[in-house]
Parts: structure tokens; C-alpha cells; sequence
């Protein structure tokens, strides 16, 4: 016989303004199996726990229902109060009367009778609750970092410095990932290679982690702690061990003119390149789509002259499987491109580029050895005009959000171009400044002040090309809406931010929940911002939203707490609300008849086949069977089971049944 | 085929040439113009900024009495009357109340399904017999200007690129022209200002016209009477402010094909512009 004890919780007013919770726990009492019903104001409090605990023992209670706010805030609390006084946790649970009832219905008899029922229906589902355990799996204490920027260093340097092993992979030939295109940083003006090439270094030499550049995550199998991860290195086409990265092969390659991606388009390359002087590691790569050997089947000339015999044409891809505990996605971001805006030329203007290109122009390490020159003609553009928010916040043609980042390397872009062209001319339209962050805004103040670059608060409403200079036409909202017309020599939109092409595969590789932008999904804006909603799987930097430095590496050391956390521990203990198909004393008469629908349903790839075979070893049945460390007691496949085999533990049809029919 | 006709005002007034011209090249590409019966005036740009209800009756009831006469199209070859008629259509469309409000006030029943459309989107659905009915190829430089309500909103006209339009380029390409890509294909010309700030229309018109010879073109295409009115006959004014002495003539695109299926000049109305139609090479 159940002995059952209900704790009703005014929450302050939050209940008991609506609800007569004395009335509630009066009647309560009347319910068959309660032994025991009071009320109190705060029952998550010291006092209120107590009260719980008390009664458990002084009732001898078989069940607890606390009568109270969401779950979702303090189940665990609570289970923790119980558990304390000796009784099994899973046998508490609580009726929502906040959300369900408090909160959503006026003062009234009908409300308080709403929550006396609630009471009710929980009472019933605890008369029908086991005792359950929690579920321990082991830890692999291996982390894999994807994405080797600066978020991917830094999360790989603090996992690896916490002792544990970190795989980073970097799809690209070097790490580095956009920072290293940066020419100088906001807000100290320090050079970014300076602070970013020695953190490279010293994650190639780490002896706790692994490089594997020009590699991709190919598949992602297990759960938290027990993850399998296939990695695809793609062929260099070159011998690693024996290549000493003297680059003599990249300066004799016959193809000169392939587009650079290290500097946007704005520089060439070879078809056997390394990205910049400065990768990590240094070694080069064949670029088979533009190679003439693999185009004509002539050429080898890097072949003939590598001193150390290093270049392999027949090399291919390799797929490495690793196990791994946990994960940190750090893939990053790419911004819009110029040809995105019909309005300012659809990208046919040369001399109109988007912000990374104006980085590599500035950059010490860019095609002009940061000399100003413009890339039509190499001209010193005397007038130079920033276009803040192309693209970003704007419904109608880009995105809706801010990119966060602009606002800040505008005025550092402007401030660049005045340092090295004292004379120029620097104008900035902007909607708004957003320079939020610290010494951000004296950052931008410094700009307008000392460094004299004009702002203009209006948008650019075209921009073409009259007699080799640029027409830039908008309005200064400031001075009522005048139109301002500008001829300038070179015109840098500040393009949005947005998610790195291929997030969208990569999320659904690994099932983490994606945003309509597909910036990857915290699993709570607040309080859960490295998390994502698949346990053991963390983020890093822009690849969640647009973020700039600081804020990269502090989410990034973030994750990587994270993951020592996780790493802390020999096992990892999760909630038993999973999935059981029902397995009678004798499996061969278990309800399931094997038709695996279970399995398709699954969205987490929980459910394994078993056989159950006879003495003499012959197959008697084939039964679904749940993997428990995968499963995330989501209730699918027992919506799915025609046979009703499969029950979660703490949520079982009986339970829900008998909730149902109390009412 | 047979289309709805909607001429509007400017076509039985200033720009008689246009009315002409598209009757004329309609004749030759076999296409039937059967007038709206009854037409009213579809608000300008008078309506709108005075009673936004009139502005939505007016082409309402143009809409009406189309479906009435059993027409499922109608072509509006000036770009205003184009503008206001699509998008009281697509209002009344997305707003079944105000639908229903417009049945009152216009005294008749009205679904709204008629479908307006400009004299490009007609003129492209004869791309492919365009080329085999050339006599005269117009093998001028061309700038075809598109102004502003023959492209926006998109949202309502879903016609053309708005910022960066091609249809009437590919049009004049086919009538065996150049047409150049030059700044000023979708910028104001001043419109409805012509009367009340002549020095404004001056001062934009003449930017459009020193944009147009800068880039080397022998001709103006345009595709909407105001466009066409202001650069024309506009044209003393917009030189004196710009200090130059342009002579570039400025066609509708129908004058251009007419032209080009050898049309007699007189039956396209060339001989109502203000800067004769004559060709000379543009002084870049």
C-alpha cells in the first residue's frame, strides 16, 4: 500500500495569490494512498526541504509529491532532499502548479480545484513509480577539436595543458583559420600574427595534441564519453615526414595565377602552395582541381625539383577512426561576399571588397606588403569609404542580426588607412555604433578624434564607377536626410557574418541543433552557452554567432572547462530515463516481435538489434535493445512500437495511463 | 493572342507616340490590343498621397471592368498606371476585407485575379519571332533606362532585377542594338516634379542624359511616358544645367522594334519628339 506525502509550495505569491493552497493540501489529504498533504511558503528553502525529509521518515513515506513550480527549475533539488532522507529519488515528482495553474489562471474556486487535481494525476503516476538507478558509462579522455582557428587553438592549448589528449582538425592546409588573415587587432592595435603564430607553434609542439590539418570529420558515431569519430586526411599529395617545407616546389610550380585564399582573391598562388609564410605546419599541398599534371597529365616539375623526393601523385585520402570523449566544434565563420549587393555592383567593381580583403591590403603578410594600393590598378587611394552593416541587419535583402564584429574593425580599418595615408580621406556610413566591449568605445572615439575619419550616420544607396573612381551615394540622416554624394577610390563593405559553408551537413552529422542562420544552438542562451543540445558535444567562437577575439577565446577556454570537467571523472553517471523494451524473465517471450520500426524512428541511433538464441546456439529471435548511453529518453520509438514493448523507465504507459484516468 | 489594353491618360495625351508605337509593333507582332471598356483614371501619383482608398478604388474598378469584359491580362504600358493597378491588385489580394470594402464602393463584384503587365513582359514573350520579322536592324549604342516604377517594389512586382534590370536590355539586343551597361538604368528622373520644381527634374534628368552620353550611347530607350517627357522634353532645361548641348535622342523601346521591323517613322509618332530622333554618334 502506497504512503504517499504531498508538500504544496505558495512560491511567495507566485501561488499561493490565486491558489488557496491550505484548501489544496486540506483536500489533498482525502486522496487514496496520501498519508500525509501540508503546505508552506517557500519549499525550496533550508526549512522546507527539511520538512520533507522529516516527514519521510516520520511517516515512513513510500512516495513524495512536491506540489510546486516547473520541474524543469527544481526536480533535482527536490530528488536530492528525498534522497537525503534514505528514500529513492526517482520516487519524487512534482505537479507544476506555477506554470500549469498559478501563473495562467485568475484568482478563483476553479483554480485552486485545478491545482488539487494536478496534485491528483502526480499522485497517481508516483503510486505506479520503481525505484530506478542511474546509469554509468565510461569516459574516453580524449578531446576532438574541429576547426583550427583561434578558438580551436585555444580550446585544444587548455585541453591539452588540463593533461588530457586533444585532436585538432583543421580542414584547411595550415591552422590559423581567419585570424591569421587579420592585419592588426581592435582594440590595442597589436599585430595579429604576432599574438596568434606563437599560440600555432606551441600547438604543433604540445606532446598532448595532435595536428591533422587538411582533414575532415567524415562520421561521427557513439555518445558522451564513448564517441567514434572518422576523420578524412586529404592526400597532400606529399610525403610529411620527408618534406623539410624548404618551398622550393611553390616557387617553381608553372601555374602562378590561381586565385590566394589566404588573401581573398587579392593575391596568387601556385597549384603546390603552402597558404602563408607563417602556416602551421609547413608543409604544401597540391591543389589537384588547378595542378597541370593532374589536368594534362604533364608537368611533375615540383616532382623533379624536391631535394628530398617528398612529392607523391598517388597518394590518396586516408580515413583514421578515433575514439573520443568529447568534442569542441570551433568551425568558425565566413562573411557575405561583395557580390552579393545589386546596389553597390554585384561584385563587378574591383575596387569595391569586402573587410578581409581590406585586412590582407593593410597586412604586413598581404600581396602589397601592407602598402595602400588599390587592386584595380594599384593606385593609393586617396579616398577610401567604409560601408558599415552591408548586409547584416537588414530584413529585406541580408540578415537580421548584427554582426557584432563590424562596428569595431571599421573604425580599426579607417584608423589603419589614415596611419599609413596621412593626407587620405576616410569616410564611414553607419547605422548605429556598437562598440559595447572594454575600451571598445574610446577605440571608435579615438578614430573620429584623433585619427579624423568622418562618419556619416545614413546608408549607401549605390555605388558605380565613373571615369576609374568610385560614386558613392547616400544620405546623412543627421543633417535631415541629405543626400551625400562621394567619389572615392576604393569603397570596403563591411559585410555580414554568417555560418561557415557546410554547417548545416556537419550539425546533422554530429545532431546538434542549428539556428535558422545556421550558426550552431547553445543549449540555453544564458545559462548553458558552450553546451549543445547533445551532451559532450561543446562550441567555441563564430561558429555559434558572430564573435569577435576576445569573446572567442573566452568561450573557448569555456569549452575546455567543460571538457576537463568531463574528463575529471572515470565514468559518467546519466538520468535512467531512457528507453527498456520489455524483456520477460524469458526473452523469447518478450512483446517485441522484432520489427525494428523502433530503430528507424530513432533519432539518436539507440536501438541495437539482439539475438536471443537457444542452448544449442540456434537463433530463437531477434529483439530490439537499447543502448542506454545513447539513448535520450525522447519517447519516439514507444509512440512507433505497435506492440507496446517499449516503456520509458519513470514515464511508462502505466504511469501515463493511470494519470489519465484519475481525472 | 489577344491582351487587355489599358492606354491610361499620357498615352491619349504627351505621349501619343506611345500609344502609337505600341499599337503599331502589337499590328506587326499579331498581337490583339482589346481596350479595357469604360477605363477611369488609375490615381497617378495624385491618388495615393491624397486618400489611400481612392487610390486602391480607381484601379479597382479599371480591374473590374477588365474582368467584366472577360479579360484575363491586361497590358499598362505606362509605368505609373503599370505600378498603381499591380499593386492594388496585389493589396486587394493579400486583404480579403478591403477586397470586400472595394465591391462596395466600386458598386460591382470583383475578384482581382485580372494580371497586369508591363510592355516588357509582353514584348519578351515574342523573343523567339522577333529576330525572323527584323528588317532594319537599330544598330545604335543604346541606354535603356527603366526609372523606378517599372521595378519597385519587388516585392509586389516580381518583375526584373530591381536594382541592376535586364529585360529591356535583352529587348533592344534583339532589335539588333548595343545596350550598354551604364550607372543610371533605375535612377529618378523627378517625374510628376516636371511642372511644380522644373529645376529639380533639370538637375536629375540631366544627370541620367550626361550618364547616357558618357557611356557613349546614340539613344535613350525608355518604357514609361514620364521617363520619356522629362528626358525629351525636359531637355533645354536639363542642359542648361548640366552646360552642354546633348542631343541624344530618347525612343520608347516600342519606336526602337518599330523602327527595326521597318516600321514607317510617322506610324511610330517619332515625329512628336522634342530632340529629333536622329542618330549621330554620341561626343564621349
Amino acid at each position: 500500500m502506497s504512503r504517499i506525502g504531498v508538500f504544496t509550495c505558495h512560491c511567495g505569491e507566485n501561488i499561493g495569490a490565486t491558489v488557496d493552497c491550505a484548501k489544496v493540501a486540506a483536500c489533498t489529504r482525502n486522496v487514496p494512498g496520501v498519508v500525509h498533504s501540508v503546505d508552506y511558503k517557500y519549499m525550496c528553502s533550508d526549512p522546507g526541504q527539511t520538512l520533507i525529509k522529516e516527514a519521510i521518515k516520520e511517516h515512513n513515506l513510500t512516495g513524495v509529491v512536491v506540489a510546486a513550480c516547473s520541474p524543469r527549475m527544481h526536480e533535482p533539488t527536490f530528488r536530492a532532499a528525498v534522497a537525503e532522507a534514505g528514500l529513492n529519488p526517482y520516487l519524487c515528482e512534482m505537479a507544476n502548479l506555477r506554470e500549469h495553474c498559478s501563473w495562467v489562471h485568475g484568482k478563483a474556486d476553479a483554480t485552486t480545484d485545478k491545482a488539487a487535481d494536478l496534485i491528483r494525476v502526480m499522485v497517481e503516476k508516483v503510486k505506479h513509480n520503481e525505484p530506478l538507478h542511474p546509469i554509468k558509462v565510461p569516459v574516453t579522455k580524449r578531446a576532438l577539436v574541429l576547426g583550427g582557428g583561434i578558438a580551436g587553438i585555444q580550446a585544444a592549448l587548455d585541453i591539452a595543458n588540463c593533461g588530457h589528449q586533444v585532436v585538432l582538425v583543421e580542414k584547411s592546409p595550415s591552422i590559423g583559420g581567419h585570424m591569421s588573415q587579420l592585419s592588426e587587432t581592435f582594440p590595442t592595435l597589436d599585430c595579429s600574427q604576432c599574438i596568434l603564430t606563437p599560440r600555432m607553434v606551441e600547438a604543433a609542439r604540445h606532446p598532448n595534441l595532435t595536428l591533422m590539418t587538411y582533414a575532415e570529420l567524415e562520421k561521427l558515431e557513439g555518445f558522451i564519453g564513448n564517441f567514434k569519430a572518422t576523420i578524412r586526411k586529404k592526400a597532400r599529395q606529399l610525403d610529411e615526414k620527408l618534406c623539410t617545407g624548404c618551398g622550393l616546389c611553390t616557387t617553381k610550380c608553372p601555374q602562378k595565377k590561381i586565385p590566394d585564399e589566404f588573401n581573398e582573391g587579392l593575391g596568387r598562388r601556385g597549384a603546390i602552395y603552402v597558404p602563408f609564410p607563417q602556416a602551421v605546419p609547413n608543409k604544401p599541398v597540391i591543389d589537384k582541381a588547378n595542378c597541370t599534371f593532374y589536368r594534362s597529365g604533364k608537368c611533375k616539375v615540383c616532382e623533379k625539383v624536391c631535394p628530398t623526393g617528398a612529392i607523391r601523385f598517388d597518394q590518396q585520402d586516408e580515413l583514421v577512426t578515433l575514439d573520443i570523449g568529447a568534442i569542441v566544434l570551433a568551425t568558425g565563420f565566413k562573411v557575405m561576399r561583395t557580390d552579393k549587393f545589386p546596389e553597390y555592383g554585384y561584385g563587378k567593381y574591383p575596387d569595391v571588397i569586402d573587410g578581409l580583403q581590406f585586412e590582407r591590403l593593410a597586412s604586413a603578410s598581404g600581396p602589397t606588403l601592407g602598402a595602400m594600393q588599390r587592386p584595380s590598378d594599384g593606385k593609393a587611394p586617396e579616398t577610401v569609404v567604409f560601408v558599415a552593416c552591408s548586409g547584416s541587419r537588414d530584413r529585406s535583402k541580408g540578415v537580421p542580426y548584427c554582426s557584432k564584429i563590424c562596428c569595431m574593425y571599421t573604425a580599426k580599418h579607417a584608423m589603419l588607412y589614415k596611419h599609413k595615408m596621412h593626407h587620405g580621406k576616410a569616410y564611414v556610413f553607419y547605422m548605429d555604433i556598437r562598440s559595447s566591449g572594454k575600451d571598445y568605445d574610446e577605440f571608435v572615439r579615438r578614430a573620429i578624434e584623433e585619427d579624423d575619419v568622418t562618419y556619416i550616420r545614413g546608408r549607401v544607396s549605390r555605388i558605380y564607377e565613373e571615369d576609374g573612381r568610385l560614386v558613392v551615394k547616400g544620405a546623412d540622416t543627421l543633417m535631415g536626410g541629405e543626400p551625400v554624394e562621394i567619389k572615392a577610390d576604393l569603397v570596403v563593405l563591411a559585410t555580414a557574418v554568417q555560418a561557415q559553408d557546410g554547417s548545416e551537413e556537419l550539425a546533422q552529422k554530429l545532431h546538434v541543433s542549428y539556428d535558422p542562420y545556421h550558426f550552431f544552438a547553445e543549449s540555453h542562451p544564458k545559462l548553458k552557452p558552450v553546451e549543445t543540445n547533445t551532451a559532450g558535444i561543446f562550441l567555441a567562437g563564430a561558429c555559434q554567432a558572430p564573435r569577435d577575439i576576445p569573446e572567442t577565446v573566452a568561450q573557448a577556454s569555456g569549452a575546455a572547462a567543460k571538457v576537463a570537467a568531463l574528463f575529471s571523472r572515470d565514468e559518467l553517471t546519466r538520468e535512467p530515463q531512457v528507453a527498456v523494451v520489455n524483456r520477460l524473465p524469458a526473452p523469447m517471450f518478450s512483446y517485441c516481435v522484432g520489427c525494428f520500426l523502433c530503430q528507424s524512428a530513432c533519432p539518436y541511433q539507440a536501438i541495437e538489434q539482439e539475438e536471443i538464441r537457444g542452448r544449442d546456439g540456434s537463433l530463437l529471435k531477434t529483439l530490439a535493445k537499447v543502448n542506454a548511453g545513447l539513448c535520450q529518453g525522447c519517447g519516439t520509438c514507444v509512440a512507433t512500437c505497435r506492440t507496446k514493448a517499449i516503456d520509458i523507465q519513470g514515464f511508462s504507459n502505466e504511469q501515463i495511463f493511470a494519470e489519465l484516468m484519475t481525472l | 493572342m489577344r491582351i487587355g489594353y489599358y492606354p491610361g491618360c499620357s498615352l491619349l495625351g504627351s505621349s501619343r507616340e506611345f500609344d502609337e508605337s505600341v499599337r503599331a509593333l502589337a499590328g506587326a507582332l499579331g498581337l490583339e490590343l482589346v481596350q479595357v471598356p469604360d477605363w477611369n483614371c488609375c490615381g497617378a501619383s495624385s491618388a495615393h498621397v491624397l486618400d489611400h482608398k481612392l487610390s486602391l478604388a480607381l484601379p479597382a474598378r479599371i480591374l473590374a471592368q477588365a474582368e467584366a469584359a472577360g479579360l484575363e491580362e491586361i497590358l499598362a504600358p505606362c509605368a505609373a498606371c503599370y505600378n498603381r493597378l499591380a499593386s492594388a491588385r496585389d493589396a486587394l489580394d493579400k486583404d480579403p476585407v478591403l477586397a470586400r470594402e472595394m465591391e462596395k464602393v466600386i458598386g460591382r463584384p470583383a475578384t482581382h485575379k485580372v494580371r497586369v503587365v508591363n510592355i516588357l513582359e509582353v514584348l519578351d514573350r515574342f523573343k523567339d519571332t522577333l529576330p525572323g520579322l527584323l528588317k532594319v536592324p537599330f544598330a545604335h549604342k543604346v541606354a535603356c533606362y527603366y526609372g523606378c516604377l517599372l521595378v519597385r517594389p519587388a516585392k509586389v512586382l516580381h518583375f526584373d532585377r530591381a536594382e541592376d534590370p535586364q529585360s529591356m536590355d535583352r529587348l533592344a539586343a534583339a532589335a539588333g542594338a548595343a545596350p550598354l551597361d551604364w550607372n543610371y538604368k533605375t535612377e529618378c528622373c523627378g517625374a510628376a516634379f516636371s511642372v511644380t520644381r522644373t529645376d529639380l527634374v533639370a538637375r536629375l534628368s540631366g544627370k541620367i542624359v550626361a550618364d547616357a552620353v558618357r557611356a557613349g550611347a546614340e539613344a535613350i530607350l525608355v518604357a514609361c511616358p514620364m521617363c520619356q517627357s522629362n528626358l525629351d522634353m525636359r531637355r533645354t532645361e536639363s542642359n542648361a544645367y548640366l552646360g552642354a548641348d546633348h542631343q541624344i535622342p530618347v525612343l520608347f523601346i516600342t519606336q526602337a522594334l518599330g523602327l527595326a521591323l521597318g516600321i514607317d517613322a510617322n506610324r511610330l509618332g517619332l515625329q512628336r519628339h522634342m530632340v529629333p530622333a536622329t542618330f549621330a554618334p554620341a561626343a564621349v
